[in-house]
């Protein structure tokens, strides 16, 4: 008879991966840390120029996301990205933990450095206009 | 009459080795954690497909995890690497060698090289794309398909 009261609160819990942030907070956030309002033809920029900083395989955030954040992309590995524009892809930029692992990731990958707080404000700024 | 099952056992347990030998069924990840990490960029490879040196060598070297930065935050990585090196494969070079990429390995280029042709690799695009052949890779299943 217990699982019969837990049942109806199972379905209220959140699903598994919690929103904890939106892309607004984030650009916000960020642009809060930098000083800087956060500029979308910037973020433009950043995501689809060719770097020289980081690891040969992947010069540009477009080596695997693609030009278009509103189409999917393709890793090195033959696995499909999920689109990174919120309008595309509502899941994007709802989870602050992920977001942060993967600028960590992949800002390293790119150009070889941690991207600063003001370009992560401009590159979701780009995102979140799309 | 007797021997029956016995020569039926041992055929199964031949049957067995070949099996195990040409690596066509291998315990898929079942640790949460490694699933989830190892399968963002591809699938989580089974751990027995490379002996423990390499996990050990991999883990600590994911800020260049073939040619990309996959770093975790250090907790998960220790548990990551626990769980990898316990369920390591053995070392069938022998020589204590901690080989990274699994399709370098002598028996992954003689199980895939006169098997796979240019239009199902061009299809799959990488060797680190199992799924793209192999249907029921994800459940340790590499049969030919």
């Amino acid at each position: 008879m217990k699982y019969l009261l837990i049942l109806p609160l199972c379905l209220l819990a959140p699903p598994l991966a919690a929103q904890s942030t939106t892309p607004a907070d984030l650009i916000a956030n960020y642009a809060a840390e930098a000083g800087v309002a956060a500029s979308a033809e910037r973020g433009q920029a950043l995501f689809t120029a060719s770097h020289t900083g980081g690891k040969p395989d992947t010069p540009s955030c477009t080596t695997c996301h693609g030009a278009d954040p509103r189409a999917g992309g393709l890793a090195r590995t033959g696995k499909p990205i999920e689109p990174l524009a919120p309008s595309a892809n509502p899941e994007r930029l709802t989870d602050l933990k992920f977001v942060e692992k993967w600028f960590g990731r992949n800002c390293n990958s790119v150009l070889g450095r941690d991207c600063t707080s003001a370009e992560k404000a401009d590159v979701i700024a780009w995102l979140a206009s799309l | 009459m007797i021997k029956t099952p016995i020569l039926a056992a041992a055929a199964m347990a031949f049957a067995g080795a070949a099996f195990a030998d040409e690596m066509e069924y291998m315990p898929p990840v079942t640790h949460a954690a490694t699933l989830e990490e190892c399968s963002a960029c591809h699938m989580a490879y089974p751990a027995g497909f490379l002996p423990p040196q390499s996990w050990k060598v991999m883990m600590a070297t994911l800020d260049n995890h073939f040619g990309e930065n996959a770093g975790l935050d250090e907790e998960m990585r220790v548990e990551i690497e626990k769980y990898l090196v316990a369920n390591a494969g053995r070392d069938r070079s022998g020589d204590g060698a901690a080989p990274q990429r699994i399709s370098d390995l002598p028996w992954f280029r003689h199980e895939h090289e006169e098997e796979v042709s240019k239009r199902q690799f061009e299809k799959a695009k990488s060797w680190a794309n199992c799924t793209a052949c192999h249907k029921k890779a994800e459940k340790g299943v590499f049969e030919d398909d």
